[in-house]
């Protein structure tokens, strides 16, 4: 009843474990490759770790320690655990330890410093490090405790998930952007639809979409409750690691007789702005349905769209615009690479020009720690990930979840906007 | 661990662990004080029946959204025995099970499960009795590797013990 071929997982599983024929169902125990920690799920798997009577870390170069949640730290408590991290990524000679000013938002770090390659498999104690799949990775998000395993003993357990296959025809075209098409892949397949299963992202759209653009497909895999989102490789992909690291990879790809579980089809060039209304993350409507909504902060950041293509997207629009009066508008580059290519460019310039404010790479803002918490009954139009009750601050305040470009039309006119009917 | 009653607190589809516990009370390793503000956006009366009542049953797609194991922490010092769901997001079901809270998935649909029912959980044949309206679910069998951790009383003390994972797999 199967075929012969095998899925990325499998084969990264396969490797990962030492058994050949690990096949979707079965349980290995998987050799890690990298794991990250967080300032917010890291002490406590520091903790976990000393419980557990490790004192030596399996592999101190193999380990990413890097602050993103709360930075600068704004109060004693955040900046007594990042004190705990320091101290902890000393004592066992840590290598890849990023501070404040050296980093940024772990999941960008890690694509930009070559580390998420095909064929990975990257462990973090955060659930976005799914995005890992965006360079062909294999990233799974765990909690602390096994964050803390990994770190004693290199190993962990996983099932290799069935794959789902989503073939995207056709090229997005302008205003449409990888967050619109993700919106409308989430839209379809739901927010529970992907439950343990892999995904995996391929076809035209794909292989014509830029690395930032395959980063915010993987990354919101997570919003489906899959366990990780894999875009296929290919040669970009192979360049962009040669660049960085120096080192050719293989590209680990599905084979031609693999088993998928089930294959969604979609059509890129009819993908319109799309925006996900809260508090669902599947309720998906086209921006131009939603100009009703007027909007109190538009927030253009995060793991999903802090990267460059999303600064330039959002600086296009506001360029020969300001941010309307009523609302604020919160730029916040996904990591010090970005922030520094975006200063070069001219676009932190556009955003402070428009009326903007530029705050530090940060995860703050779209889990409501800080740098832009939301009050009550307040509306974002925000291009993060979640719009759950609650996520940016008050439990009555509500995110609407957009691309960068809509973000940035929102802003001029204070309601939700289609990019397409700015000027 | 065979036997275990205690009262419904029931839950919807994709309740996700910003409900359990907002972001904003992670910047603290005060895991107690956490606590006080589990579900406090959600519906803060939660905590109380929680802690009464010992068991919930959710339907789809428990936990959902971040990785935070604090959500798990927090209910079980507010005083969860065992979460039941008809689905469970991946990154929470495995932080139940290395913090020795059960976890069980029922086959097929929560909806005959009423909020305040009295369940009896048998975990020697998987099933779950509700004890006020005489009927008796099925719960899928947690895999004999995952049981060994949840009698170990979760990750740190399995892994503590063997120091490593005494597995093949």
């Amino acid at each position: 009843m199967e075929g012969i071929g095998k899925t990325i997982s499998e084969k990264v599983l396969s490797r990962a474990s030492g058994k050949p024929d690990a096949s979707a169902g079965d349980i290995v125990l998987a050799e890690i490759d990298l794991l990250m920690l967080h300032e917010i799920t890291g002490p406590l798997a520091i903790r976990a770790f000393e419980e557990m009577g490790f004192e030596r870390v399996w592999d101190p170069s193999k380990v990413v320690v890097v602050f993103d949640h709360n930075v600068p730290p704004s109060d004693i408590s955040s900046a007594s655990m990042m004190r705990e991290m320091r101290s902890f990524v000393r004592a066992k000679g840590l290598t890849n330890f990023f501070e404040i000013g050296r980093g940024g938002i772990a999941h960008q770090l890690l694509a930009e410093k070559g580390m998420s390659a095909p064929g990975r498999l990257i462990i973090g104690a955060d659930s976005h490090t799914c995005t890992a799949g965006g360079l062909g990775a294999f990233g799974v998000g765990v909690g602390s405790t096994e964050a803390a395993a990994v770190l004693g003993t290199g190993k962990l357990w996983l099932r290799v998930p069935e794959t789902y296959r989503v073939i995207v025809r056709n090229r997005l075209i302008e205003p449409s952007s990888p967050k619109d098409l993700i919106l409308e892949i989430i839209g379809e397949i739901g927010m529970e639809g992907a439950i343990y299963k892999a995904i995996e992202y391929c076809g035209e759209g794909i292989r014509s979409m830029s690395l930032d653009g395959r980063l915010t497909l993987a990354n919101m895999s997570i919003e489906m409750s899959a366990k990780t989102g894999i875009v296929e490789p290919d040669e970009k992909v192979a360049y962009y690691i040669r660049k960085r690291t120096g080192e050719d990879v293989e590209l680990v790809r599905s084979d031609e007789d693999a088993v998928f579980e089930e294959t969604f089809e979609f059509d890129a060039s009819k993908t319109e702005p799309l925006v996900a209304v809260p508090p669902r993350i599947d309720d998906v409507k086209p921006a131009r349905e939603l100009g009703g909504v007027e909007i109190d902060q538009a927030f253009l950041g995060s793991c999903t769209n802090g990267r460059l293509e999303d600064l330039r997207a959002a600086a296009r629009i506001l360029k020969s615009n300001r941010v309307n009066p009523r609302v604020r508008m919160i730029v916040t580059p996904a990591s010090m690479e970005v922030y520094r290519e975006a200063m070069k460019e001219g676009l932190l310039d556009i955003f402070a020009r428009a009326g903007a404010i530029i705050c530090c790479p940060s995860c703050g803002p779209c889990l409501g720690m800080s740098q832009g918490v939301l009050g009550p009954e307040e509306v974002c139009v925000s291009s993060t990930n979640r719009n759950f009750v609650g996520r940016m601050g008050h439990r009555s305040s509500k995110v609407y979840l957009a691309s960068p470009a809509t973000v940035a039309a929102s802003a001029i006119t204070g309601r939700i906007t289609d990019p397409r009917d700015i000027e | 661990m065979k036997v275990l009653t205690g009262k419904v607190t029931k839950l919807p589809d994709n309740v996700n662990t910003d409900d359990i516990i907002p972001a904003r009370y992670l910047s603290s390793m005060d895991l107690d004080a956490m606590t006080e503000h589990a579900f406090e956006d959600y519906d803060a009366s939660l905590k109380e029946k929680v802690r009464e009542g010992g068991i919930i049953v959710a339907g789809k797609n428990f936990g959902c959204g971040s990785s935070r194991e604090h959500a798990v922490i927090v209910l079980k010092k507010a005083g969860l025995k065992a979460v039941i769901a008809e689905s469970f997001a991946r990154i929470f079901f495995r932080n139940s099970i290395n913090q020795g809270l059960l976890a069980l998935q029922l086959e097929g649909s929560s909806e005959p499960i009423k909020d305040g029912d009295s369940v009896k959980i048998d975990l020697e044949r998987f099933i779950v009795e509700n004890e006020t309206r005489s009927s008796i679910h099925r719960l899928r069998p947690i895999p004999p590797f995952l049981l060994s951790i949840l009698n170990e009383g979760g990750l740190v003390p399995y892994l503590k013990k063997r120091r490593g994972w005494g597995i093949e797999a």
